[in-house]
């Protein structure tokens, strides 16, 4: 038996903050995950640097300035706090940037970047509420304003310094020449040895920086990966059907496929938010690559059918809303 | 019957779910000490879920001795407490627990005659334990356990005996005692496992006599072999089996220890028993034990007092009633960067507002967070990362659900299955956002207008 213990001295005082569970937080934040998108895209740029030299560079700087510049402006003009730092825009003119020819004017990558952080992003309350991916309805605009200094044609300069661009991109010549017998081989496919829009050409790249995204959890894997199936599957069928299209390897590597699929459609503000969902946004995109490629006066496809999925994304969200495990929640219980 | 498969490590898990840091480290290897009778403790009238106690008491300055009954109600949902120190009663207060209930609770001012240290461990863990109720009846050791005023030391603390008795028309085939500890920092259960498997084997086959069932298994998160070694030894000759399960929080969560164990879904809304399951924490397993061979109530639990805000952190045997200052001063008191104290883990659990609360039968831990150990980011727009979906171990959309739930979208809310959420807090911890999840759509279950 023994005594009880003396009471003793009160322990220190320290400031306690009374706040609901959970406690504890991953370190993941916002920043972060575009971090890991600008890392993603360092293969891109390095081998849009090797192709196109410093005009590549001299793109992406510009897009990437002007659409930090255009947030800074916008948010200032609404009052909000800057949000530069989370990266997003840094982000958009990156893509934005390496969507462009290497020729392209100072001045179409400067008014890209005004429409997609004023139309693309700011218009709908900033980042997280836009529904269309800012780099593209850049893009998309200045393709069409510009079309003859942007423009497919654009692309081919019979006298420039780099050898890649003295001709035209691969899916040009198929859709100009209709047929794929004189594309380049696979592998220069492959390693980006084509003409084309700067971060498009190198599949290597995009593979190498799309797996860091997704291995860092920063992409939805499932996007990609549907893009992928949704592509090779639809390309495969019209290969079978006609053995004069495309080949389903040619559509994968060529083009800015793979770019679209591992660094714009993975945007997470504007791809679903569910499993399910982002498969479906992924095999959406890939077939209208496709039909785009096919059936339209335009030789690629990507901005658009990035678009159109965006357009897609809310009703696609509201369409695969998950069961919960044990079955959908029954009526609220009356008290 | 599902047959149970098992491999070295952990075979069993739930899909989703997150992997928080685990850091049981500064508690795990601190054998459980029990603390010194305190000057005085306060016994809440109402430690369980369920419906309050009436003193039996009323009189102040009566003597009572360690396990007398002081409170009791007639209500079929919930438990008697009892005195866990000797001495004298003083007159009925009211205070306020961690969960923000307010409460009558019986102070007791310490005798001069207390059990010892070592008494009290030994009547604890120490000494043989039975593993043959084949002549006990099982009404009898249900009777048992209600009186002791057993509840759920996991943490939810509802009366142990009212899932011993399931109604008529449910068939109960499987005990699981839950020792997968999942919630970061805590260890009492660890400790438990690792130093009085005897106890918890035994009331683990305690219960399964009273509900008659004969498959019962033990389930332990992976990164704890220490206690899946000593549990199967120890379950060596009974019908007693042990799995170890994945490391992944919440394993513990009653739902994703089932699907983990026995591949069985419990429906929204339902309870294991609708798949024939009864799920009892170790600590439960080990007081059931105590409760039925040793015929003595709930008056000790342990708990884990830890955390880098905490000089010494320890494992506790402390009475019920105790207050966390004494729990504190025991383990060598706060340090100079204690920024927050969490009742329970840090994933589920309460803060504190004051260590002047008294321990009761649901508290597992005292977590002591420093600044840096707490995010300090600003809340940021939400990006539609699709993350907090990723880990919901439901499979929500918590994005959703939060959004309806700030602008009081109640039919928004109910298409994503918003009372389907067993707030485990993995959505808040995943979204790099630093959105309050759980926090805002715990609060709308709470609004949301019943139809
Ligand atoms: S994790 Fe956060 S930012 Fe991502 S979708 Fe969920 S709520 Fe939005
Ligand atoms: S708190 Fe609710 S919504 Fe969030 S992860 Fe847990 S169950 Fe899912």
């Amino acid at each position: 038996m023994s005594e009880p213990a003396p009471a003793q001295a009160d322990p220190p005082k320290p400031q306690l903050h009374v706040a609901p569970s959970p406690h504890l937080a991953s370190t993941a934040t916002t920043g972060g995950m575009m971090l890991d998108v600008l890392i993603g895209l360092l293969p891109v740029t390095v081998m849009a640097a090797y192709y196109f030299g410093l005009h590549a560079l001299i793109q992406v700087g510009i897009c990437v300035g002007s659409c930090m510049i255009f947030e800074l402006m916008f948010n200032a003009m609404r009052g909000k706090p800057a949000s530069i730092l989370d990266g997003s825009a840094a982000v958009a003119g990156a893509i934005l940037g390496l969507s462009m020819p290497w020729n392209a004017p100072w001045y179409a990558g400067v008014v890209g970047s005004l429409v997609a952080m004023g139309i693309g992003k700011i218009i709908f309350g900033g980042l997280g509420q836009n529904i269309f991916n800012p780099a593209m309805v850049g893009r998309t605009f200045v393709m069409i304003s510009f079309s003859v200094s942007i423009g497919s044609a654009a692309y081919v300069v019979h006298d420039a310094p780099m050898e890649v661009v003295t001709q035209a991109s691969p899916l040009s010549v198929a859709k100009e020449a209709a047929g794929a017998a004189d594309l380049p081989g696979l592998w220069a496919l492959f390693i980006g040895n084509v003409n084309g829009s700067l971060g498009e050409t190198c599949s290597l790249a995009c593979i190498i920086g799309g797996l860091w995204m997704v291995l860092r959890r920063s992409a939805a894997w499932r996007t990609p990966a549907g893009s992928v199936l949704g592509l090779a599957v639809i390309s495969l069928i019209a290969q079978l059907i006609d053995p004069q299209s495309l080949t389903m390897l040619q559509h994968l590597v060529g083009g800015a496929f793979l770019f679209g699929a591992f660094f714009i459609a993975t945007d997470p503000v504007t791809s679903p938010v569910t499993p399910r969902g982002q498969w479906i946004f992924g095999i959406g995109y890939g077939v209208l690559v496709f039909l785009i490629r096919q059936y339209s006066a335009y030789p690629e496809g990507v901005a658009f059918a990035i678009l159109l999925m965006n357009a897609l994304t809310p009703l696609i969200n509201r369409w695969t809303i998950p069961t919960p495990v044990g079955g959908p929640a029954p009526a609220l219980v009356k008290k | 019957m599902t047959t149970l498969t098992d491999a070295p490590h952990g075979s069993g898990t739930f899909p989703r779910g997150i992997h928080p840091p685990h850091r049981k480290k500064p508690a795990e290897a601190c054998t459980i000490e029990v603390l010194p009778t305190p000057a005085q403790v306060t016994i809440p009238l109402l430690q369980h879920t369920g419906a309050p106690n009436e003193p039996l008491i009323v009189k102040p300055r009566t003597d009572v001795t360690v396990g007398q009954k002081i409170g009791a109600s007639d209500a079929f949902i919930s438990a008697p407490v009892h005195a866990s120190i000797n001495g004298q009663t003083a007159r009925a207060t009211a205070i306020t627990l961690p969960n923000g209930r307010h409460v009558n609770a019986i102070p007791i001012k310490a005798g001069e005659e207390q059990p010892s240290a070592e008494e009290l461990y030994d009547d604890h863990f120490g000494g043989d334990w039975p593993t043959d109720y084949s002549d006990r009846e099982p009404k009898e050791i249900i009777e048992a356990i209600k009186e002791a005023g057993l509840v759920g030391l996991g943490g939810a603390a509802f009366p142990t005996y009212v899932k011993l008795s399931p109604p008529p028309g449910k068939t109960i085939d499987t005990l699981l005692l839950n020792g997968a500890e999942c919630e970061p920092y805590l260890t009492a259960d660890y400790r438990l496992m690792v130093e009085a498997q005897a106890a918890i084997v035994s009331g683990a086959l305690a219960a399964a006599r009273a509900m008659q069932v004969d498959n019962i298994v033990i389930a332990i998160e992976d990164n704890k072999p220490q206690a899946v070694d000593k549990m199967r030894q120890a379950v060596q000759g009974t019908a007693v089996q042990v799995i170890a399960v994945k490391t992944k929080y919440p394993q513990g969560g009653e739902k994703q220890l089932i699907l983990a164990t026995l591949k069985r879904i419990v429906p929204t809304g339902g309870l294991p028993l609708d798949v024939g399951v009864v799920v009892m924490n170790v600590g439960t397993a080990a007081a059931a034990a105590r409760a039925v061979a040793r015929g003595k109530p709930l008056t000790h639990r342990v708990i884990t007092v830890t955390g880098a805000g905490v000089n010494h952190p320890k494992n506790v045997l402390a009475p019920v009633g105790a207050t966390f200052t004494e729990l504190v001063n025991f383990c060598g008191g706060l340090t100079e960067d204690a920024a927050r104290l969490v009742a329970g883990g840090p994933m589920m659990g309460f803060t504190l507002g004051s260590l002047d609360t008294p321990v009761t039968k649901g508290a597992s831990g005292l977590t002591v967070l420093t600044q840096q150990d707490l995010r300090k980011a600003e809340e940021t727009a939400c990006v539609r990362c699709g993350r907090c979906v990723d880990v919901c171990p439901l499979n929500l959309v918590p994005t959703k659900i939060a959004l309806a739930a700030r602008c009081q979208a109640w039919d928004l809310a109910k298409r994503y299955h918003m009372v389907a959420c067993m707030e485990c807090g993995c959505c808040a911890y995943e979204c790099p956002a630093s959105i309050p999840l759980v926090q805002l759509i715990r609060m709308a279950k709470a609004q949301a207008p019943r139809d």
